[in-house]
């Protein structure tokens, strides 16, 4: 039984993570229909901009709420400006070329940030600094808590429920629900598209940034190929869920992390990477929408 | 109607052109060095993939990410087959080979059969993330069967003499071609193209858009496996650690750089996307050990797709080669 | 007519391209020899999730060619070194060591860490008749694979036994739980033979776990690992993702030693796994505090060139290099099968990872040196031969 409790806490810590990430995406998608595979690399680019930042002002001298909120500053405004230029130098030019054109393009930015990072970075594995202390916030036999585990898992939910307010019931998610709908209504309708867009990919990003803090945190090693893997793993969460859809991203999340944990605990270890694909085809067959998305019919 | 009698409309003539030019090419390369010859492996295996690949992504408008996964599943079943079975005495060793190719591009048919099959109901985006989880799970298969040597890889496949070996790839690279571009000129073609166009009037004109969809996707893994089992034979060695989504993303690039539904463009795009890597290998004498070719080939990308989206030859070929069925009756 | 004129510059731009290509007929051993400089080529992992271990490598190669040269190079050649990026993948790294051995004319080649990858490579080299030295694949099937292959490391069987050894003879443990990576040959490899002779020594694997290379969470294995209760948890792995193992381990309660092998030695090890890694022991190249001359040689000097301790890699690969160099120098020819010769013959050879003599099987006779964490940095504990 413990053991049981300790997978479930794990999977649910590893879906926080997921769900996180997943955010991003969604956002991206909801209103540009466009699977932004540079989104895995803002969120490694994020992740050294927190590291070089708080090395630079020497934050883990007086590590704390002060230096983590200073680290994760940093962290979301080199990953808007990052976003912004993505969306103005490789995305906006070919706003009105085929679908097909903008996701290579996406994957192109993606290997770009990736190689550019090696280069840039190093390809050595950084430590990322402890700018606040992890600590154990419950205990009982086996079974604990830990600060990072919490916070994750309450910033993504509070991220969902802020994206669903400004979204839903603002004047600017009003504009960016009509983007989505339909760029030439928006248009006619005098809203400015293009700064639509640009507040769409800063949100996204910022997203990315705080992530890329918290999950460097989390497990303190930063590399530039660290978008990879979760920023696949999170964008299948981000399908899984629906995509578009921000309570969708954080189930889809979720129930990854937790199945991963599961097919580890339970099956073998070696099942895992392919689990996440394996689920996602299933989802996708059975409900091509993904659990949380509404089906859009194409009609003549 | 009258067709101009032409040298090159009867398939006869598209296969005799094949053979020669396999063999001229082989010829030429036997005064190179192997590193050269080796890239001419890589030409001919990427021009199969590439306009195997466009068949789906330009003539169907199927966005498939999972290439490498059908490539995967040639290059094991042919390389499995090598190792195990020989039908062929060794003095005949020669004709081995093309049946290990034909095994490999079976299996991946079959592949492609089963992915496809369920998947291509889905559209665009989705299809692509599907075909991408394909391929995925291939690897990763393969990667944990210890049967076909799992992550250490498997070694000492058995491959031809370098001349046999040219010859052979080159006449699968014709074929290919050939046997695509009849397909893509045939009705069938127009089927594919209508799908791509618009699949709600295509279903309209009585065109089973799914079972036509899944047509492509078989033939287009038919070649990919045989790509692969070639592939196999001539590197001697298989690494799961060589079919990841980044060598799908390649072949997409090679695809997006000829002309999305453009044969002739694939193959010019498979032989810059080949040689553009080992052409800027020297600039690393200059950088100190830095890296510069991956950052240059995906800027590039990025260029390319902004500056001319719809790659070096869009759907237009270099060369119109008509081949026509004489019809049987005259108008 | 257009078609036609297109046939023609198609045909006639591929028969001159192929056609300039072309060169003479002398096999490349025979032009290597005849050259004014002496090419060595090295190949490796530059870029990739794996960029580290050629790049570490490279400055230990570095570091022996650049002191050569500036000593005035061998018999008056200067020694130019070829370097190639394979980016991590075995395709390329058969791909780029056909290149520098048809096209660059290289006396020899050296490379690579990852056994997968030196196993796509030798081949090719074997069948060219040029020597290759590989600084650290331990997997045993590279050197077999024919007589120009060299290795200057020991092999994964003598590591995995002598940590079988080390756990049972030393510390005492009877229960160890492994930790695998399986998409590395080398970690699976010393698994394997680790296993197998803690079992024969009477030892129990009470539970065996796998993860991928670039995961960052291993809390579902390690949960596992826990309820088995083992003494010893045996990590053979790259230093890459042992930090955050331990980390985690710890977190989760964990008590158990910690072991693992010569992919740990790496100064990340201490900075990301902090002090979980503490108390842990792992089979090495080298120590750095050895207090062998030539070692202490090779980090003065490799310190005053990159300002950064060297890692095991680096020292495998100067030895690699150096006993390249000194097979040149004393090769009676500049062909590659003088040099051959020369490497095979080479016998206690005074390197920064001790002593080396290639045995029969052309592997390097070699001791292990156990280290054990402490602190921020290594204590030596034990040299075990075979």
């Amino acid at each position: 039984m413990e053991e049981f409790v300790q997978h479930l806490l794990n999977g649910l810590n590893l879906g926080a993570v997921y769900a996180l990430i997943a955010l991003g995406y969604t956002m991206v998608y909801g209103v540009l229909q466009l699977i932004n595979f540079a989104h895995s690399e803002v969120y490694m680019v994020g992740a050294f901009a927190g590291f070089y930042g708080a090395n630079f002002l020497r934050l883990t001298d007086k590590p704390g709420w002060g230096a983590f909120a200073l680290t994760l500053l940093m962290s979301v405004v080199v990953c808007s400006v990052l976003g912004l230029c993505i969306e103005r130098f490789a995305y906006r030019p070919l706003r009105n070329a085929p679908k097909l054109n903008a996701l290579i393009t996406a994957i192109g930015v993606s290997l770009f940030l990736q190689f550019a990072g090696q280069v840039v970075f190093g390809a050595t594995p950084q430590f990322f600094p402890q700018v606040l202390e992890d600590r154990t916030l419950f205990q009982a036999g086996a079974i604990q808590i830990q600060l990072f585990d919490v916070t994750i898992l309450s910033v993504a939910l509070i991220a969902m429920a802020g994206l669903h307010y400004l979204i839903q019931y603002t004047r600017t998610g009003m504009a960016i629900r009509a983007v989505s709908f339909s760029f030439r209504s928006a248009t006619l309708m005098g809203i400015n598209v293009n700064g639509v867009i640009a507040v769409t990919f800063i949100i996204g990003s910022s997203l990315a940034g705080i992530a890329a803090v918290l999950v460097a945190l989390k497990y303190p090693k930063i590399d530039p190929l660290m978008g990879m893997l979760y920023g696949m793993k999170a964008f299948v969460a981000a399908v899984l869920g629906g995509i578009g859809n921000f309570r969708g991203a954080v189930l889809g999340g979720i129930i990854m992390g937790l199945s991963e944990e599961m097919v580890v605990a339970y099956l073998s270890s070696s099942l895992r990477d392919a689990l996440a694909f394996g689920l996602l085809i299933f989802i996708l067959l059975v409900r091509p929408s993904g659990l949380l998305g509404q089906m859009k019919v194409e009609k003549v | 109607m009258n067709d101009k009698p032409s040298l090159t409309n009867n398939m006869f003539v598209g296969w005799v052109f094949v053979i020669a030019a396999a063999f001229a090419v082989a010829l030429a390369a036997m005064g190179l060095n192997a590193y050269v010859q080796q890239i001419l492996f890589y030409i001919a295996i990427n021009i199969m993939l590439a306009t195997s690949l466009n068949l789906v992504n330009g003539f169907c408008g199927q966005f498939s990410l999972g290439h490498a996964g059908f490539m995967a599943v040639g290059a094991y079943t042919g390389a499995m087959l090598s190792l195990k079975f020989a039908p062929f005495p060794e003095n005949l060793g020669i004709l081995n080979f093309p049946i290990y190719v034909i095994a490999g591009g079976l299996a991946a048919a079959a592949a492609g059969f089963l992915v496809g099959m369920p998947s291509l109901r889905l559209r665009g985006d989705y299809l692509a993330i599907v075909t991408l989880g394909f391929g995925e799970i291939i690897r990763v298969t393969v990667l944990n069967t210890e049967a076909v040597g799992g992550a250490r890889g498997l070694y000492s496949i058995p491959g031809n003499t370098d001349f046999a070996a040219c010859v052979h790839v080159y006449l699968w690279a014709g074929a290919t071609i050939l046997l695509l571009w009849r397909l893509v000129h045939s009705s069938y073609g127009r089927a594919f193209m209508s799908v791509r166009e618009d699949e709600i009037a295509a279903e309209c004109m009585g065109i089973n858009t799914t079972s036509i969809k899944v047509k492509a996707f078989i033939i287009s893994s038919f070649f990919a496996g045989a790509a692969g089992a070639l592939f196999a034979q001539t590197t001697n060695s298989l690494n799961p650690a060589t079919f990841t989504f980044v060598k799908s993303v390649d072949v997409v690039i090679m695809v997006v750089l000829g002309g999305m539904g453009s044969l002739s463009g694939s193959v010019v795009g498979a032989i810059l996307v080949t040689i553009l890597p080992e052409a800027l290998r020297p600039l690393q004498a200059y950088t100190g050990g830095v890296d510069l070719r991956m950052v240059i080939y995906s800027l590039a990308l990025i260029l390319l797709m902004i500056l001319r989206p719809q790659g070096l030859f869009g759907s237009r070929e270099w060369v119109q080669f008509r081949f026509r069925r004489p019809r049987a009756t005259g108008s | 007519m257009r078609r036609f004129i297109r046939i023609v510059t198609t045909v006639s731009v591929l028969f001159l391209s192929v056609s300039c290509t072309k060169n003479s007929g002398q096999t490349p051993s025979q032009i290597a020899a005849a050259l004014t400089e002496i090419r060595i080529g090295q190949f490796g992992s530059m870029t990739g999730g794996e960029a580290t271990f050629g790049q570490s490598t490279d400055k230990g190669i570095r570091l022996a060619i650049d002191a050569k040269n500036a000593s005035g190079g061998i018999k008056g050649k200067k020694i130019v070194l070829i370097t190639e990026d394979n980016q991590g993948k075995p395709d390329e790294a058969s791909a780029v060591v056909k290149k520098l051995i048809t096209q660059d004319n290289v006396l020899a080649v050296l490379g690579e860490v990852a056994s997968t990858r030196s196993l796509a490579a030798a081949p090719i080299a074997q069948k060219n008749k040029i020597p290759m030295i590989s600084p650290s694949s331990t997997n045993p099937k590279v050197t077999k694979v024919g007589d120009y292959i060299f290795r200057v490391c020991f092999i994964d069987p003598f590591q995995g036994s002598v940590m079988a050894r080390f756990a049972n003879d030393n510390l005492k443990v009877k229960k160890v739980a492994i930790l695998k990576d399986l998409k590395s040959d080398y970690s699976l490899g010393l698994a394997e033979f680790f296993s197998a002779k803690f079992k024969e020594l009477g030892g129990e694997i009470v539970s065996e776990q796998n993860f991928q290379t670039g995961d960052s969470d291993f809390k579902g294995q390690l949960t596992r690992i826990r309820s088995s209760n083992p003494d010893a948890l045996f990590i053979p792995a790259y230093y890459t993702e042992v930090g955050l193992i331990a980390r985690q381990a710890r977190q989760l309660g964990i008590k158990a030693v910690l072991l693992g092998g010569d992919g740990w030695d790496s100064p990340k090890l201490f900075e990301i796994g902090e002090t979980a890694i503490n108390g842990a022991y792992f089979s090495n190249h080298y120590a750095t505090e050895s207090n062998n001359l030539a070692t202490q040689n090779f980090i003065k000097n490799f310190k005053a060139k990159y300002n950064h301790t060297p890692d095991g890699l680096a020292a495998a690969g100067y030895d690699a290099a150096m006993i390249l160099i000194n097979a040149i120098e004393t090769a009676p020819e500049l062909t590659p099968e003088a040099i051959r010769n020369q490497i095979a013959a080479t016998k206690n050879y005074d390197g920064a990872t001790g002593k080396i003599t290639i045995n029969g099987e052309r592997n390097a006779d070699k001791d292990a040196f156990i280290v054990k964490v402490d602190g921020k940095g290594l204590k030596f504990i034990t040299l075990l031969g075979p």
